[in-house]
């Protein structure tokens, strides 16, 4: 029951787990290799990596900045949802819960129609919205809703002593949130907001959907280019699957360590 | 805001309640409480548990609010809508039963803070003061612990620091050593009988018997949500009149 054991059976787990998946795509591309006429499937995935990884490259520059945008109106949104004043926390309880129970990619498509592929700047200049930067707004909506709901709930999660000790210290209830309470719901808050992260950028393929050139895009793009041979299907998605799991999995580890430290730390 | 002390002047009670009433919903939980404590009095409130006794002291800085009556401290009503209530809570320091030490802090920073973020002090005094007390509640070497390093006793006698911190008239206790081992019980009520020795106007609900007993000035016996026999403790705990009070000090004597 020791976490230490645990912790570094996980770490030397990750990279042997994602070196066997690259040698699993590269035993399918070779057993595969059957004719001599034309590029193997191996020859022609490493042709397109670049430009697949390229693609990769979008899809975490979309979960960043989605997950900042999801953060920072996470947070007003789960404050509002706390609030004492009813004109304001149901709003907030609605929106939240609007955004957490509605598919990510009806929400995705409601974004892409609804927001204009122009808009015009207060100087009269009118700019290109372009479709990944829709994308991201599309998914940093339910991930800021469930923000939201992190927040509150580790605000509700400090015991109501904390609140009456501070009110007896006369503090204000400003003072009492910033001082007392959020520095004690961050590491109740790191793991899940983590864990929405990865999920985030497991989400971020669905852009191919509306046209973005992110990794999947790409994958397909790329297959059809060399000319969409059925052999090509299995060592192009594993390298796909390759790539995301390289970056979510030490995600994972990180989130459970994180967490495993808070519950025995406390 | 509170600042005007008005006309009070210390011959007239520092804590007073009249006719103070309390409901719950449809659950009266005070009926009518009054008590007058002067400055530098010890008084203890025993009773059955549910009678109100938390709830009582609760009014006091204005944490649970009253449905009927009045309570003064210092002369200016609590449950008045245009008070300044952190003005209130700066002269009445409550320290509770579960210790609510704030977990991220250390025990020195728990003490000071208050001071610091509400009263804006200087921090070099406020140190200077939050070390004194913590020697005075025998913690001197504890101060860069974390409160889950510390002995329940340990936390409650933070707690009882944290609050004079802030310099009150008045200290509130809420059966401090209620969640205590039996062996720590007695450095919080060593800390406790120091404070009424030094002259601090002090409250207490307390289950200890022999503590009020010895203690106090005077003792309020409550029941169902009133206040059944008061008097000094040689008459509460050596000729109890009502047959309520007899019943109770029988069980827990
Ligand atoms: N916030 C609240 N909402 C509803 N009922 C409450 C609330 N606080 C207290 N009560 C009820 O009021 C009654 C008196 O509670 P109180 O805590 O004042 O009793 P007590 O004398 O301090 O008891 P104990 O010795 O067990 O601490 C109880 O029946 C309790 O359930
Ligand atoms: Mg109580």
């Amino acid at each position: 029951m020791t976490p230490n054991w645990t912790v570094s059976r996980l770490t030397w787990r990750a990279p042997v787990l994602a070196a066997g998946l690259c040698v699993l795509a590269t035993l399918a591309a070779m057993a595969q290799d059957g004719s001599t006429g034309r590029p193997s499937a191996l020859a022609t995935l490493i042709t397109w990596v670049p430009f697949i990884l390229k693609g990769f490259g979008l899809n975490l520059v979309m979960s960043v900045l989605a997950m900042a945008l999801a953060t920072v109106s996470g947070v007003i949104l789960g404050f509002m949802q706390i609030s004492p004043v009813t004109l304001i926390r149901l709003p907030a309880k609605l929106v939240t819960n609007l955004f957490r129970n509605s598919p990510w990619l009806v929400i995705l498509f409601a974004i892409m129609f609804l927001v204009p592929f122009q808009i015009t700047l207060p100087g009269g200049d009118k700019v290109m919205v372009p479709d990944w930067l829709k994308a991201t707004f599309g998914f940093s909506l339910p991930v800021m809703a469930n923000v939201s709901e992190i927040l509150r709930g580790a605000v509700a999660s400090i015991p109501s002593g904390q609140w009456e000790s501070a009110e007896s210290l006369a503090f204000t209830r400003g003072q009492t949130l910033r001082h007392i309470i959020l520095p004690q719901c961050i590491r109740r808050m790191l793991p899940p907001w983590m864990n929405w992260y990865a999920l985030l950028t497991l989400m971020t393929p669905m852009a191919a959907i509306l046209g973005v050139n992110e990794a999947l895009g790409n994958t397909q793009a790329a297959m059809e280019a060399a000319g969409s041979r059925p052999e090509f299907l299995i060592p192009f998605y594993l390298f796909l699957m390759t790539i995301f799991f390289v970056v979510i999995y030490p995600i994972s580890i990180c989130t459970r360590r994180l967490e495993k430290r808070f519950a025995t730390g406390s | 805001m509170m600042s005007p002390t008005g006309n009070w002047t210390v011959e007239q009670p520092i804590v007073a309640l009249h006719g103070v009433h309390k409901s719950f919903g449809s659950l009266e939980v005070l009926k009518g409480i009054d008590i007058d404590v002067m400055k530098g009095e010890v008084v203890c409130i025993i009773g059955p548990s549910g009678s109100g006794k938390s709830t009582l002291i609760r009014t006091i800085n204005g944490l649970t609010p009253v449905s009927k009556g009045s309570v003064k401290v210092e002369g200016i009503e609590v449950h008045d809508a245009k008070l300044d209530k952190l003005a209130l809570r700066r002269k009445v320091g409550i320290v509770f039963q579960q210790y609510n030490l704030f977990p991220h802090r250390t025990v020195l920073q728990n003490v000071m803070m208050a001071p610091l973020l509400v009263l804006r002090e200087n921090r070099t005094e406020v140190e200077e003061r939050a070390r004194a007390l913590l020697a005075k509640v025998k913690l001197k070497d504890k101060e860069n612990a974390y409160p889950a390093e510390l002995s329940g006793g340990q936390q409650q006698r933070v707690a009882i620091a944290r609050s004079l911190c802030m310099r009150p008239d008045v200290m509130l206790f809420d059966e401090v050593t209620a969640a205590l081992d039996p062996e720590t019980v007695k450095e919080v009520l060593v800390t406790i009988r120091d404070l009424a020795m030094d002259g601090m106007t002090c409250m207490l609900v307390t289950h200890e018997m022999g503590f009020a007993r010895e203690i106090s000035d005077r003792v309020y016996f409550t029941d169902a949500g009133r206040i059944v026999e008061s008097g000094p403790p040689s008459q509460i705990f050596e000729t109890p009149q009502d047959p309520r009070t007899q019943e109770f000090l029988s069980k827990v004597l």
